[in-house]
């Protein structure tokens, strides 16, 4: 219920929200949990195995309890925490994993069978009949598994990523971090403090503590002005800080958009890359429950939550209240309750020696070992030493201490530290470099002392950046002692719950032991407790004590288990952000692009690259029909092909001959002024890399192509020889793939074609094949080879890319002119396959010069990168997978890539493999289809019919092996 | 992770290609134990490495990083070019 | 003590008060005829079957930390046969009928879904290159199938399309894969290996191997000495630093690989999908939640956690291809020590050392072959000679050229597998 005159939420608008389909009123400022509890609303959820009503345990992000799904359709977000959901005008809510509703859940059945369904039961069971695994349990254990449900359309929300710098990242704003951000910015350094919250001061905002003689969370309200007004300071609320990376680098989850109704143009999350010198871990501390039995009932939360629902939001969560407790902090609790006018029933502190009040009945050395109340807690039964006693309340407010938030110390393989005196962990020192920690999150509890190792902390980092602080006091504030004694499960019957999402009780704890899995790695994956949505932040430490205990153990002996990021869940999307469509990676677009769509050219992928598949005509209706009448096209007249995506390096000084002697097997030193030279580039380990044609333009001028799968790669090689291995030549080289746009002209009339253009006409004394030189066309200054990739007279083109789109048109209706015109992939890879050329499909990383037959290109007269390897006994014997044509023949003649080759008469079995097929095509040169392929003693095979099989498509065929080269074995077309 | 490149300053890793352990290429003559050794052997230490990056998103340097494998300290870098790692026969 | 469904009941209905530890504890003996260095999930199922095929029991398995806590307690779970060159083709169909054959044989539920494994394919030279390898799979005598786009559409109607950057041209499908829980592998093995006598030694951290006159003799760890006629080290990600105890360079790298699981959801993934376009791998797991990673981080890293960049890259490639686990949030990011190999294949193999076995270089496909990598280098320790399924991991195939398995094509890098 809502007291009036209580909590922060001042003048707030009323704001209406709806969960399961009931319409509620809240305030804004409230978050979905305190709204709820101020309707009288405590069952949020349900337990995931046990189905158990449950209602918020805590009021922060580490909430287990309290998960529900906010919006509806494709922008439905599953599992959100209704403690930190910030109410909004037409918020819609549901409860999860229930049904049919929240207040009926048939699957509540599993809490009868509790017993059956203890840890690790699912691997002792569900073996048989062998066949039901997947057929029943599987399907069924799926179904009953996970919490809320995605939608099934695409996530339509925006994300988007940035990146920041500073000197000092604060991350928390709680005193300490507060005190920590005003001391580095009055410094002058740059200073960002994120918090998760949406409003900055910690615990400040939920106690009602003096600071400097004013309220905590008006003092706070202060400092974060002071800072807003400072452009050294960038303050970030709603942003957590996920995980700590290696050199400074942290991980930050901005909930943009999350209080707000959807909107499409304003991005729902960012994700932040924080690049800071220093930082200060301020993350305050998170309080743990204590285990009891039947300590899950809706309406037992922590102590700290139900401070934060009365003094910040105005809620009380019960009419009726009790504490629970071992230490002093709880007491806080009962006081702020009674002051605001709320019924406290009893606190029972399980020390004899705990504090006593005038303002709230006092029970000391008892414990809490029962609740009931099935959908809201009714009574709490006690035991003391006369035996036990039964309250009635409605709520009862927990606290078994406070746990220092370690996480992002420990995400850097840093294991934390047991301290006796505060029951709990705290940061090892040095754990993550440049990050220093200070307060509640460094068991340091008092609001004086949060604030004193806030101050120190910053004074340490702007030490290490080298820069003074200015000196100014601390404000006072409360310093109480942090008394508390250790109670971590009560005993007796029955169960007792550690980790609340997962069903975990100190029962599957003490079961785990038994079977040996004493080891806290073990436990934790063998009851499952810890990998629920709070990652163990409520039970970590309690379930580790509970072993300890349990094997005769300590706790620094029994250890911990560790935290990695994040630190809270984020969003696929968010850290994905710019990965869905198109932006997944970059598109590179040639010059001839939009005249090739234009002609209604299929463009595909090449790597980045796009490019075109075929260019139907008017009538053709398959992408075969296009093909075959492209490669007779270039065959008989002449064919246009832009080829600038081959990559293309510019290779310049007196040493270049050398960088190319050594990056290829063959020679190039020895290659002439104005010709080309096709060239083999192995790997050190003596595979074939790529291979392409490099061209002599001038003496110390080469101009070097590789295909467009391997450019990066070859460009990054030839930076690997020149800078790591031969840094003493003179020799230098670009990239110019993008700066040149080339197109191949192919066929008996691409002289002709090219006489028509070229400034200067060029015959076959001139220009013999394998030539090269400048050229000009219409004034524009370009390069010409003769170089062929279809076995036909050709040669490519090249000109400035800015004029690449006005060329290819020039180029194609020319090429239309004498019958001729564009051609695309498909053709293109028809035309080498019956020259025998080889493309990647051959080079494909597993095969050597010897096995595609060009053993003769690895020049013996001089050593080239990848020659010793080369030479190793089992990439050189004769029985090797090695290149040959295929022909089919016989009644099946149909013949695909993948397709594997066994010896006429052999079992289409791996024993018998003798090879496979990489590239094939319909050849209307030779009216059949040709292929390339790989087969065992393959070059002493020629003229054998081998079978092959390709069991995918159903397709078993008889082959001849014949010689690569199908089509024109002397070269005389290329030549003329 | 961030690495100082001796040309751009210290970048964000993603801007780096990463090769493997710098190690000196054999002489051509060295024979193929040594170039066995070259390509396939490693010490792969848990501890100080020397390893060879390429500033890819960057200048194209490549780099020699001394780092620490376990605990992903960047101890020094330096270009490759000063490194002596070829046999320069 | 034998595990039911009627075990389940009997316990649960009695208070279950007569569970009994899955293993002994027990102190190391000052000599066994077996050492084997690793109680990781290659290292546990190879002492299972050197007792259960073999009959040798006075065997010690020496864990450093605690069983299974290395890459078996942290992988994406997806177990399959699908690779394509001769020496791998073998070994994974045997792994995968071990698989099948799992619980029966540990009397334990490992969870083995086989709901199959989408590995999808973006051009015709990836067709083509899936169809090489979807022969051999059938060549082996294993299950494969090309979908088409169309039959892709009604199988997974949330891959995205009709916008991706790079479209789905179809894919492979493998029936008989799918994932199985890793822990229970791992636990299941430990449980049958310690019932058959063997020991199982856990924080008994190895320090030295012992070798005198080219033979092994024993080693050292941190609680004392054992003499051992055999040493078998299988220790992944460590394999350097343990082989250098003997001496021994290795031509491993260790790389660190993420992997990352999301809050529970209802079921809404129901295969192993694998991306074309980089590597990237999705499944989801009988507790809801979605079990996914992609590439190394591609630095050599013994720190078992990795950084931002390969992060987000695998987020985006989960955005790229299946728009709808955008609001799935990451719970959990984990990462493990890899041994790459020049290949991506694996040795299993003796050394020049007597007595001293190797098995490692399983780079970051060591979950599917626990099975099978145990039950062959139990072959090799008990015999000396190699298990026929797995005659090819040879160690000296990288200084020969002969029998080299490069799955990928890249060649002779470390990372690049």
């Amino acid at each position: 219920m809502r007291i009036a005159g209580q909590g922060r939420l001042g003048d707030a608008k009323s704001v209406s929200f709806r969960f399961d389909g009931r319409q509620y009123q809240g305030l804004e400022g409230d978050t979905l949990a305190s709204a709820l509890l101020a309707n009288d609303i405590q069952m949020m959820g349900r337990s995931f195995k046990y189905h158990r009503p449950r209602g918020a345990l805590t009021a922060g992000s580490e909430e287990p309890n309290a998960l529900v799904t906010i919006k509806a359709g494709d922008a439905r977000e599953p599992n959100m925490r209704a403690t930190v959901q910030e109410i909004y005008e037409g918020l819609e809510a549901v409860s999860q994993n229930r049904f049919p509703s929240l207040g009926l859940d048939l699957l509540s059945v599993n809490d009868l069978a509790a017993p059956f369904f203890g840890a690790g039961f699912y691997y002792k069971t569900f073996m048989w009949p062998k066949s039901f695994w997947e057929k029943v349990y599987e399907p069924m254990i799926r179904r009953a598994a996970g919490l809320g449900a995605l939608s099934d359309s695409a996530d339509a929300d925006l994300y988007e990523k940035a990146y920041a710098f500073c000197d000092l990242l604060v991350i928390g704003a709680g005193p300490a971090g507060l005190m920590a951000a005003l001391t580095a910015a009055r410094a002058g350094a740059d200073v960002i403090l994120a918090d998760e919250d949406a409003v900055m001061g910690g615990r400040l905002l939920a106690e009602v503590e003096d600071i400097d003689g004013q309220p905590g969370h008006d003092w706070a309200a202060g400092v974060v002005a002071e800072l807003e007004a400072m452009e050294n300071v960038r303050l970030m609320t709603r942003s957590s800080v996920v995980g700590a990376y290696d050199q400074g680098t942290y991980a930050v989850l901005e909930k943009v958009g999350h209080h707000k109704a959807r909107r499409r143009d304003v991005p729902l999350e960012c994700f932040w890359r924080i690049v800071a010198k220093q930082a200060v871990l301020a993350a305050g501390a998170i309080e743990r429950p204590v285990a009891f039995r039947n300590n899950d009932r809706p309406g037992i939360m922590t102590a700290g939550a139900v401070r934060a629902y009365l003094n910040r939001w105005g809620v009380a969560p019960g009419k009726c209240m009790t504490v629970f407790a071992n230490n002093d902090d709880a007491h806080r609790t009962a006081r702020d309750l009674v002051q605001a006018g709320v019924h406290v029933a009893a606190l029972i502190d399980s020390r004899h020696d705990g504090p006593t009040s005038d303002l709230f009945p006092v029970i000391r050395g008892a414990q809490v070992c029962n609740a009931s109340g099935r959908k809201r807690l009714e009574s709490i039964t006690l035991r003391t030493a006369g035996g036990e006693e039964k309250i009635q309340t409605d709520c009862l407010a927990m606290s078994g201490g406070w746990n220092p938030s370690v996480h992002l110390t420990c995400h850097q393989n840093g294991r934390p530290v047991w301290r006796d005196d505060i029951a709990g962990f705290v940061p090892l020192p040095g754990a993550v470099t440049g990050l220093h920690v200070a307060g509640a999150c460094n068991g340091a509890f008092s609001t004086a002392n949060c604030l004193r190792e806030g101050m120190e902390a910053a004074k340490t980092a702007l030490d290490a950046l080298g820069r003074k602080p200015r000196s100014f006091d601390l404000p006072t504030a409360e310093d109480g002692t942090y008394r508390i004694s250790p109670l971590w499960a009560v005993p007796g019957k029955g169960r007792a719950w550690l980790d609340f999402q997962n069903d975990v009780t100190v029962k599957d704890v003490k079961q785990a032991a038994v079977e040996n899995f004493r080891s806290v790695e073990h436990m934790k994956r063998y009851t499952t407790q810890g990998m629920a949505t709070d990652q163990g932040k409520n039970s970590n430490v309690a379930a580790l004590a509970v072993l300890a205990d349990v094997t005769g153990r300590g706790i620094s002996e029994t250890g911990t288990t560790t935290f990695r990021p994040p630190y809270s869940p984020v969003a696929i999307a968010a850290m994905g952000a710019g990965g869905a469509e198109k932006g997944f990676a970059p598109e590179r677009f040639t010059t001839s692009h939009r005249a090739s769509v234009e002609r209604g050219a299929p463009m595909i992928e090449a790597g980045l690259w796009y490019r075109p598949s075929y260019f139907p005509k008017p009538g053709e209706t398959t992408w075969r029909q296009s093909c075959d009448r492209e490669v007779n096209m270039v065959r008989q007249s002449v064919g246009i092909c832009d080829v600038s995506t081959l990559g293309k390096i510019d290779i310049q000084g007196p040493d270049a001959d050398k960088l190319l002697d050594f990056a290829y097997t063959n020679m190039f030193s020895t290659l002439k002024v104005g010709k080309v030279r096709y060239g083999l580039m192995l790997r050190e380990d003596g595979y074939v890399m790529d291979d392409g044609t490099t061209a002599r333009m001038g003496e110390n001028h080469f101009v070097m192509t590789t295909t467009t799968a391997a450019a990066g790669q070859v460009m990054q090689h030839l930076e690997f020889i020149t800078q790591v291995l031969r840094p003493e030549w003179d020799v230098r080289f670009t990239s110019v793939t993008e700066q040149w746009a080339q197109f191949a002209v192919a066929g008996p009339q691409s002289r002709d074609l090219l006489n028509g253009l070229l400034d200067e006409p060029i015959d076959g004394e001139s220009w013999p094949f394998m030539s090269c030189g400048a050229v000009t066309l219409m004034g524009v200054q370009g390069r010409l080879f003769r170089i062929s990739f279809s076995g036909e007279h050709a040669y490519e083109l090249a000109v400035p890319a800015r004029y690449g789109d006005a060329l290819f048109r020039e180029l194609v209706a020319r090429a239309e002119a004498l019958g001729g015109g564009p051609y695309g992939m498909e053709a293109l890879n028809v035309l080498r396959i019956e020259k025998g050329l080889i493309t990647h499909s051959e080079i494909h990383g597993r095969t050597t010069a010897f096995d595609i037959g060009m053993q003769g290109m690895v020049s013996k007269k001089k050593h080239c990168l990848g020659k010793p390897m080369s030479e190793r006994e089992g990439l050189m014997e004769a029985d090797r997978e090695r290149m040959v044509g295929l022909k089919p023949i016989g009644p099946v003649q149909e013949i695909v890539a993948g397709a594997h080759l066994f010896t006429k008469g052999d079992p289409a079995e791996r024993v018998y493999d003798q090879g496979y097929v990489t590239s094939v095509g319909f050849s209307p040169t030779l009216g059949h289809m040709i292929g390339l392929g790989f087969l065992k003693n393959g070059p002493e095979r020629m003229g054998e019919q081998i079978r092959l099989v390709d069991h995918l498509r159903g397709i078993d065929a008889v082959c001849e092996v014949v010689d690569p080269v199908f089509f024109d074995v002397d070269g005389g077309r290329v030549r003329g | 992770m961030r690495i100082t490149c001796p040309i751009c300053g210290e970048r964000d890793r993603r801007e780096f290609y990463y090769q493997g352990a710098a190690m000196a290429r054999p002489s051509e003559d060295a024979g193929a134990e040594a170039f066995h050794d070259y390509v396939h052997l490693r010490d792969n230490p848990a501890g100080v490495t020397r390893d060879l990056w390429y500033h890819e998103g960057g200048c194209g340097a490549w780099i020699v990083v001394e780092r620490n494998t376990l605990t992903h300290e960047i101890l020094s870098t330096e270009l490759a070019e000063a490194a002596s790692l070829g046999d320069a026969s | 003590m034998q595990f039911s469904g009627w075990r389940v009941l009997k316990e649960g209905l009695t208070g279950n008060k007569g569970w009994t530890p899955h293993w002994r504890d027990p102190q190391p003996k000052s000599e066994y005829d077996i050492i084997i260095i690793g109680g990781g999930g290659h290292g546990l199922s190879t002492a299972y079957y050197l007792a259960k095929e073999h009959g040798l029991r006075n065997i010690a398995v020496l864990e450093k930390g605690y069983l299974g806590g290395g890459n078996i307690g942290r992988n994406t779970t997806i177990v399959r046969a699908n690779y394509f060159l001769p020496g791998n083709s073998e070994f994974y169909s045997h792994t995968l009928k071990l698989w099948e054959g799992l619980e029966e044989e540990l009397n334990y539920n490992v969870m083995m879904s086989q709901r199959g494994q989408i590995a999808l394919f973006h051009s015709d030279a990836q067709r083509d290159a899936a169809a090489r390898r979807g022969n051999a799979i059938i060549n082996q005598g294993d299950d494969a199938e090309m979908l088409s786009v169309e039959k892709l559409r009604q199988m997974v109607p949330f891959l995205n399309y009709d916008n991706a950057r790079f479209p789905i041209y179809g894919a492979l499908l493998q029936r008989r894969a799918g994932t199985a829980r890793h822990d229970a592998v791992a636990w299941g093995y430990a449980r049958g290996a310690d019932q058959l006598g063997v020991d199982l030694i856990q924080n008994c951290e190895v320090t030295g191997i012992d070798i005198e006159g080219g033979e092994v003799k024993g080693v050292q760890t941190v609680r004392g000495a054992i003499r051992a006629k055999k040493v078998a080290i299988v220790v992944a990600g460590r394999s350097s630093l343990v082989a250098a105890m003997a001496g021994m360079r290795l031509p491993i790298e260790s790389h660190v690989l993420q992997a990352f699981v999301t809050e529970g959801l209802k079921p809404c993934i129901d295969h192993v999908i694998s991306f074309g376009m980089g590597h990237f791998y999705i499944s989801q797991s009988d507790k809801g939640g979605l079990v996914f990673g992609g590439d190394l981080d591609m630095y050599a890293s013994y720190a078992a956690r990795g950084n931002l960049p390969i992060i987000e890259h695998v987020m985006e490639a989960g955005m790229a291809l299946m728009p709808r686990i955008g609001k799935a949030r990451v719970l959990r990011s984990w990462g493990g020590i890899m041994d790459m190999s020049p290949d991506g294949s694996p040795v299993i193999d003796k050394t020049h050392i007597d007595g001293l076995y190797l098995n490692c270089g399983w780079n970051y496909g060591g979950f599917k072959a626990v099975p099978a990598s145990g039950n062959c280098f139990a072959h090799l320790i008990a015999t000396d000679r190699p298990h026929d399924a797995a005659a090819k991991f040879r160690l000296d195939r990288f200084a020969t050229g002969r029998g080299i398995m490069d799955e990928e094509g890249t060649g002779a890098q470390h990372n690049l597998h």
